[in-house]
């Protein structure tokens, strides 16, 4: 232990105190205490006493400020230069990882609002598509522009032939949807029973007949009307076909939507 | 008497004042804050010893305070500042532990 050895411990700064014994004693000692010698001692000691006041006080105040400066001040002013470069360097490496980080954050984000916007559009073409199937197959009521077409039939002579060849004009002449009495037309609609008493899928129709026909009005009524058409045909049998032009038509039979037994969608 | 005076009116003054430390005095005055206290503590046990000397004490201060500010400011133009000002804070505590172990004896016996 080093309190075991005192005499080493004897600061170097201290030692020539040895040499000049203190320096009161000598003065007390003093054989002929002259006025002069007395003066200059008494001298000396003020201006010691002074300096050592004056340096207590030095050290107390860095000791103070030193601690205070501590205390509130942990920025880097105080640190050395190496310190500042490691610092720095570490700095500089956490900004390149955040910045990375944030170029990162930035790339996921447009790929979410792209696809999310992409998508978004992919859903909207897709419902425009589903209402368009939904009024070609049926199974959506349609309105619009169109005619409604009264075909009566005293005689009872209409054939299914000749109602099966009335909807294929009326879609040849661009019918986009249509009725008759109150079934709704599709594409796999059948025509069906014997002169007089017709079945559209399956459903009894009673004369007269009444299609709604939604499309260009004019396009449908001349195509009804051309010689040889449907309107001279049925006139041909004894019925007769009222023709009614119309801003707009409601199309509002419904069809069960058909389930594809055997088809699968191929994606390929 | 008048170092304890000194002492508590400066830590007062600093703490009231509470000036900023110059940049260019920040490494070095938690040096020279060391040196002197251990000058302090080596004058507090020669008083001890009965060889206390004002001039050597003072003497003793001042160098003490520029010689540990020296070495670090000469570490600091090597590029060892932190080592060397560490070396000075080790070897002035060796010290201050020493002269605090002789005052304990003095005053405790022990």
């Amino acid at each position: 232990m080093a309190d075991e050895k005192p005499a080493d411990e004897q600061p170097a700064d201290e030692e020539p105190a040895d040499a000049q014994p203190a320096a009161e004693e000598t003065a007390a000692e003093e054989p002929r205490p002259s006025l002069w010698h007395r003066v200059r001692h008494h001298r000396r000691d003020r201006l010691a006493a002074a300096l050592i006041g004056v340096l207590t006080l030095l050290l107390g105040f860095a000791f103070a400020v030193q601690v205070r400066s501590n205390d509130t001040d942990v920025t880097y002013s105080g640190a050395r230069e190496e310190d500042l470069v490691r610092i720095l360097d570490d700095v500089n490496a956490r900004e390149d990882r955040l910045r990375a980080q944030i170029q990162e954050q930035r790339t996921a984000l447009e790929q979410l609002t792209d696809t999310d916007s992409q998508s978004s559009a992919a859903l909207a073409e897709a419902q425009q598509r589903a209402t368009e199937l939904g009024i070609l197959n049926g199974s959506i009521a349609a309105q619009g522009e169109g005619l409604t077409m009264t075909i009566t039939d005293p005689d009872g002579r209409i054939s299914p032939a000749i109602m099966l060849n009335t909807i294929q004009e009326l879609r040849g002449a661009g019918a986009e949807t249509m009725q008759v009495d109150d079934v709704r037309i599709g594409v796999s609609s059948a025509v069906t029973g014997t002169d007089g008493s017709l079945s559209i899928d399956g459903t009894a129709l009673t004369a007269p007949y009444v299609v709604v026909v939604i499309g260009d009005p004019q396009v449908l009524a001349t195509a009804m009307d051309i010689p040889g058409g449907v309107s001279a045909t049925v006139r041909g049998k004894g019925g007769d076909v009222r023709i009614e032009q119309s801003e707009l038509v409601v199309v509002d039979a419904l069809r069960p939507l058909d389930q594809a037994q055997y088809a699968e969608p191929d994606d390929n | 008497m008048i170092p304890i005076l000194g002492l508590a009116v400066g830590v007062v003054l600093g703490l009231l004042l509470d000036p900023s430390v110059p940049v260019w005095l920040q490494p070095y005055l938690p040096i020279a804050v060391v040196a002197a206290l251990d000058a302090v503590f080596g004058g507090i046990r020669a008083r001890f010893d009965g060889i206390f000397d004002a001039k050597v004490f003072v003497v003793s201060f001042v160098s003490n305070v520029v010689v540990a500010a020296l070495i670090v400011f000469l570490g600091d133009q090597l590029g060892v500042g932190a080592q060397l000002s560490t070396a000075v804070v080790v070897v002035l505590g060796i010290r201050i532990f020493g002269n605090a172990a002789a005052i304990r004896r003095h005053l405790f016996r022990a």
